[in-house]
């Protein structure tokens, strides 16, 4: 088969076994064969016995192949799929605190009402706003947040999942 | 039946169909080594000097047995000197269970006395591992952990017991030898599409590797080259599959490969590429890899589909089972253009071969041949000698080469060649090694005696490391550096030393004398034979290159 070589990033759900050290099983076989991750995210699914990962890769499409296939061999992963984004459901959380003074307050409010986020924590020189959605809307949040101060911030990694009735 | 978790282990492996176990005890396995002293009559250990010989031991045992090598040490430093006999088997895919033991649960974590994050450490280079937490789960990990290690692409696992797991007890009720998983994707083997290109093909190679041996589908693959009238080629790992004397077996490709095997392998215009993972060695530049041809690719790791080598269509399942539907449906061939071309390359092959005078490589390698059946087991080490074995040496049975191919471990050799005689129910077998990789493990060679094994060992002695030598020569300007050993070693003295035999031999008339006593024992004896170091492993296709690169004198 021949590969494009063109570079995308793409989306990995993974379901795994709730067991101690699949994280680093994981994350190990990504850094062993140099394959970059953008972002993992991993937490307990309706079964308690399996977690759920998602990861986003930047990477070609060889890159993609095999990341597949070697996440295959795992023993404890049980399931890998590669989500569509047309067709997927992507979310991530932000907390962001800014610097604020009494001449911005107001701006910053309106941009979180904007972009429908959240203020969760404020005093007179700092406020920390709670935000949730696609990453491009994230981006541009933050983007916007960077003339005032960012004093830190966190990002969750992003959830996804597929459209539809179908599960993993 | 309560048991404690120490007599579970050894109940397990002797239910897992284990008769000969390698390992070295210590504090924290000295449970286990209680119960493999009740259980002697039932399930033997032997005894390494070192855990990297026991480990390398188990591994040159399933490689001539086809069984699963079970190898087991200590916990910290008898843990950490598995790790490169782990690494080994897991390149050439070797079915391995290592058991180490480890400090009390309760000590985990604290940097306590030979406590290693052995799981950690072996993470990547087993197929799984384990540290067991509770001895309820001791036996289904056990049994896990075999049928893990053989099944699909087999592999080495590792399961780290806890001393406190080994005291606990619990109830235990035997099983029966695990099965491997199948798990041939039917779907995904379509057979007619490689008829139609067999059909099509006026110059087919077949490529035959590791994965040959392993499912030992040595007949299926004769008798498939044989129908549709190919040559076939082999890397390293794949070269005990076929008998080494049949015409159409044109031996080692790939970069020390010989001249025929490696012009075929460019030169054919439909590439059957049987259990093999195209290592960098075995290709060169991927560029140039077989330019004309179509390749197909069939293997049981579907993750070695288009991983190294960009193939026209693979097929994922066992060897054996592919081969087989194959041969129900593939019809006699004939190639006679194609078989010209490639008797003209073999003429050019032997018009290039080396002088073959008294000491050199290929006429003692030759020399060991006439003397050996298809059951006498060969182990190498790593270096010139390991090339010049699997260039001239005409294997003539199934699972009777050891060699580390993936890891090019130096120091294999020992410990595999003992692991081969236990595997083989003791038969002749016989070691090339290099003066450097002997240096490496030569103290195997009290297991050897301790064990009275039937094993000859060649010590192909140039008094340098030839291999990074001929680097050296051909990459360096000749700036030797840290190459020439020059030791003082007097190998026979310390083959006596060890309560071994040996001799030394510099011409022919030596060498035939020292064949004829070592091979008219049953016990160790070491052949010193010193050859030139300035001997070369030809053809070379340096790294990265291509056929037309190829450096022939
Ligand atoms: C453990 C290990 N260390 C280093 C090397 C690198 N190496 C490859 S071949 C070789 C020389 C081997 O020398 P010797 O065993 O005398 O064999 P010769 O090439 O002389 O036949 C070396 C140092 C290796 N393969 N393995
Ligand atoms: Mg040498």
């Amino acid at each position: 088969m021949d590969f494009s070589t063109k570079k995308e990033q793409f989306i990995l759900s993974v379901l795994v076994a709730n067991h101690f050290g699949v994280l680093t099983r994981i994350s190990g076989l990504f850094s062993r064969r140099g394959y970059n991750i953008d972002s993992l995210n991993v937490g307990e699914t309706e079964n308690p016995e399996t977690s759920r990962m998602t990861i986003i890769v930047t990477g070609d499409e060889y890159i993609k192949s095999q990341i597949v296939k070697q996440l295959g061999k795992l023993q404890e992963v049980m399931k890998v799929e590669m989500l569509p984004k047309e067709e997927t459901v992507l979310r991530e959380h932000l907390l962001i605190k800014i610097n604020v003074s009494r001449e911005t307050r107001s701006e910053i409010t309106e941009a979180v009402n904007v972009f429908r986020g959240k203020i969760v924590d404020f005093n007179s020189d700092s406020v920390t706003v709670e935000i949730n959605g696609e990453p491009s809307k994230l981006n541009a949040f933050i983007e916007f947040t960077k003339s005032y101060g960012i004093i830190e911030m966190c990002r969750s990694g992003a959830l996804a999942m597929k459209r539809g009735a179908n599960s993993l | 039946m309560k048991l404690t978790g120490a007599r579970i282990i050894i109940e397990t492996l002797i239910e897992q169909d284990c008769e000969t176990v390698f390992g070295y005890p210590g504090g924290f396995v000295i449970n286990i080594y209680d119960e493999l002293y009740k259980a002697s009559d039932r399930i033997h250990h032997v005894i390494s000097a070192h855990e990297q010989g026991a480990a390398h031991a188990a591994d040159g045992y399933a490689r001539a047995s086809g069984k699963v090598g079970v190898v087991i040490a200590t916990s910290g430093p008898g843990a950490t000197n598995l790790v490169t006999g782990i690494a080994n088997a897991f390149l050439d895919s070797v079915p391995l269970v290592a058991i180490t033991g480890n400090v009390p649960l309760a000590l985990l974590g604290r940097d306590s006395f030979q406590e290693v994050d052995i799981m950690g450490i072996t993470m990547p280079i087993t197929k799984h591992n384990y540290i067991v937490k509770d001895v309820n789960e001791l036996a289904s990990i056990l049994r896990d952990a075999f049928r893990i290690a053989k099944s699909g692409r087999p592999g080495p696992v590792l399961v780290d017991i806890p001393k406190d797991i080994q005291l606990a007890t619990c109830e235990y009720k035997p099983g029966k030898p695990v099965e491997k998983t199948l798990d041939v994707l039917t779907e995904q083997i379509n057979i007619d599409k490689i008829v139609e290109l067999i059909e099509a093909s006026n110059k087919p190679y077949i490529y035959s590797g590791g994965g040959v041996v392993i499912s030992n589908a040595g007949d299926e693959l004769k008798q498939f080259a044989e129908r549709i009238d190919a040559p076939v080629g082999f890397s390293m790992m794949g070269l005990s599959a076929m008998d080494g004397s049949l015409p159409n077996n044109l031996g080692l490709t790939g970069m020390h490969g010989r001249y025929a095997s490696i012009k075929a392998n460019s030169e054919t215009d439909l590439l059957i590429a049987i259990g093999v993972r195209f290592s960098d060695r075995a290709t060169g530049n991927k560029l140039k890899y077989s330019p004309n041809a179509k390749i197909i690719h069939i293997d049981i790791d579907p993750a070695e589909i288009d991983k190294n080598i960009n193939t026209y269509f693979g097929v994922i399942g066992d060897v054996k089972y592919i081969l087989n539907k194959l041969l129900e449906k593939v019809k006699p061939k004939k190639h006679p253009e194609w078989k010209e071309e490639i008797n003209r390359y073999i003429a050019d092959e032997q018009a290039n071969y080396p002088q073959n005078y008294g000491m050199h490589p290929k006429n003692i390698i030759e020399r060991v041949n006439n003397l050996i059946d298809d059951k006498t087991v060969i182990a190498t080490d790593v270096g010139q000698h390991q090339m010049w074995v699997a260039q001239y040496f005409k294997l003539k049975g199934r699972r009777t080469f050891l060699t580390s191919g993936g890891l090019g471990t130096m120091g294999y050799g020992m410990g595999a060649a003992i692991g081969g005689c236990f595997g083989s129910g003791n038969q002749r077998t016989v070691l090339f090694t290099g003066d450097g990789s002997f240096g490496m493990n030569l103290a195997e060679l009290a297991t050897a005696v301790s064990n009275n094994l039937p094993l000859v060992i060649i010590i192909m002695n140039n008094g340098v490391l030839g291999m990074v030598r001929q680097w050296q020569t051909i990459f360096f300007d000749e700036r030797y550096s840290s190459t020439t050993l020059d030791r003082k070693t007097d190998f026979v003295l310390l083959a006596k030393a060890f309560g071994a035999n040996g001799m030394r031999v510099v011409g022919e008339g030596e060498l035939s004398l020292a064949l004829e006593t070592a091979f008219s024992i049953k016990t160790p004896f070491v052949i010193d034979c010193v050859i030139d170091c300035d001997e070369r492993v030809l053809p070379m296709i340096p790294p990265g290159g291509s056929v037309e690169n190829i450096i022939i004198n």
